[in-house]
């Protein structure tokens, strides 16, 4: 038989739902930016596998000659992007929702077993749980891509003031090439994250909406056929008493 | 045995049913549709502040509230400043030739034996000219530091001059009572701002006076080791590694000092007034 059973709270609900326009906007804003000084490239010596970014792209989202824009909107966003990141962090410190998200010893061996299942090379049944060991990667590295985004995003925009952090990082041109990787990096997380999101169906997208899922309860035993509550079975000293 | 979480409750014992099973299922049709409604709502609000920010009137270039948040960010980081705070030096082999990106104010030839840098003194607004010789008879600063470019490029240059600090520690032309601007201890009556203008007028920069008074702000004279070019701003121009090459003038015509922000050619055209680093 069917159950409630509560997935998101609503703080990281609105976090999530906060998150995906600013950054949408900041990667736009940041692509206004870029586009006046579009020097990179996949590739070696005189071969270019991907040029970032064809003059098609630009004609095509009108992206040129917005420079002066793209700042402005940069860094006030970069307020937005950076305040609610923190407060996520923060919440999931306070409320304990660490526990679901940090990967554990075993999340990697996991994480693997996932990507198998997920291109049918791997039939068993995955743990059922909140978050799988890939997502628990997944979700975690990208807060720490977003660290790295304002870090280096603070390391070109004030390179004397924050002169240490600029050469900590690598100096002023190669914290601009990790700030401009890790969009490339959000934008590839994205990718996956929507086709994963369809994979898993209605039920898991509306978790993160309404907060909670519908599962299948036995009705003899009231256990989980499936669902999303269960603390990551690698630590048994988290689970619910 | 464990319970999975509390919304289990209502399952517990005998009212297990396929009645609470439809309650809770219009229940969360329920809630389901109230979350949805709230979300398009929350992003219809967001449409509706991003049209209502593109509409404002614009300040230089950019809708006002953005303008304003560019200068707070500015007084932010005015209030981080301190002039100790070095851009970082590099060996001076790796010293190029930067490109020439704007020929505003460049037009016609200068002859830099007749050349004359006019300062207006900040308290009398009266005019003092001085020559080349006289900025070279200045100690001479050389560094060999990174030209940024508000483009995103940027590029080590070895530069030498004299100076700004020491400019104007020598002719205390930036403070009302005439003595000499001393950037660790400055004079309460230090003007605010200063701003310079290529001799047609036609190209300008502000800036701030933290900025200006910073030991790696330079008059300069030689870049790579060479006097300046006319296309790199002979006979005297702007340096200073805490600011985008947008501010580095070149062929400083006048310097003036200000209460308020002098009118700056970029920030004109939507660039942060401070494009400062």
């Amino acid at each position: 038989m069917k159950q409630l059973v509560e997935k998101h709270p609503l703080a990281i609900r609105w976090f999530h739902w906060v998150n995906f326009p600013v950054l949408s906007l900041m990667i736009w804003s940041g692509m206004w930016i870029y586009w006046a000084n579009d020097v990179y490239r996949l590739g070696w010596g005189k071969t270019t596998l991907v040029k970032f970014f064809p003059q098609s792209f630009y004609e095509a989202f009108h992206v040129d000659h917005k420079l002066a824009q793209g700042m402005s909107w940069h860094f006030v966003l970069m307020w937005v992007f950076f305040l609610n990141g923190l407060l996520y962090v923060g919440y999931t410190i306070f409320s304990g929702e660490w526990r679901y998200l940090l990967p554990t010893r075993h999340s990697f061996k996991e994480a693997v077993l996932v990507t198998l299942h997920d291109f049918g090379l791997y039939k068993k049944p995955l743990p059922v749980r909140k978050f799988n060991g890939a997502q628990q990667i997944a979700y975690t590295s990208v807060v720490i891509m977003g660290l790295g985004s304002v870090l280096t995003g603070l390391a070109i925009y004030k390179p004397t003031q924050f002169g240490w952090l600029t050469t900590l990082l690598g100096g002023y041109e190669f914290a601009r090439i990790i700030h401009f990787a890790l969009t490339i990096g959000y934008v590839l997380f994205f990718l996956v994250h929507i086709a994963q999101v369809v994979r898993a169906g209605w039920n898991n997208f509306r978790a993160m909406v309404a907060g909670f899922e519908i599962v299948e309860i036995e009705p003899a035993t009231h256990k989980l056929e499936a669902g999303p509550t269960s603390l990551p079975a690698a630590d048994a000293s988290l689970s619910p008493q | 045995m464990t319970d999975p979480s509390p919304a289990s409750a209502p399952l517990d014992g005998p009212g297990a049913s396929p009645q609470t099973e439809a309650a809770m299922l219009a229940e969360a049709r329920r809630r389901s549709r109230r979350s949805f409604i709230g979300l398009g709502l929350a992003g219809l609000a967001g449409i509706g502040g991003w049209r209502w920010l593109v509409s404002q009137p614009t300040d230089e270039g950019i809708p006002y509230p953005l303008r304003n948040a560019l200068d707070a960010n500015s007084r932010l980081s005015h209030a981080y400043f301190k002039q100790t705070r070095l851009a970082p030096e590099f060996a001076r082999s790796r010293a190029k030739t930067p490109r020439v990106n704007g020929r505003v104010g460049l037009a016609g030839d200068v002859d830099p034996a007749t050349w004359r840098m006019r300062v207006q003194a900040y308290g009398s607004g009266k005019t003092q000219e001085f020559s080349l010789a006289d900025i070279q008879a200045l100690p001479k600063v050389e560094m060999t530091t990174e030209l940024k470019c508000i483009e995103g490029w940027s590029i080590v240059v070895h530069w030498a001059g004299a100076r700004l600090s020491d400019f104007l520690a020598r002719y205390p032309l930036a403070t009302r009572s005439g003595q000499p601007a001393d950037p660790l201890n400055p004079p309460a009556d230090l003007a605010p701002y200063v701003g310079m203008r290529t001799p047609d007028e036609l190209y300008y920069v502000g800036l701030d006076m933290a900025s200006a008074l910073h030991p790696q702000t330079l008059l300069c004279y030689e870049m790579n080791g060479e006097p300046l070019t006319a296309a790199h701003g002979a006979p005297l121009r702007l340096v200073t590694p805490l600011k985008y090459g947008i501010k580095h003038l070149k062929r400083i015509g006048t310097i003036a000092f200000a209460d308020t922000r002098p009118k700056d050619y970029w920030a004109e055209l939507g660039y942060d007034w401070d494009a400062g680093h």
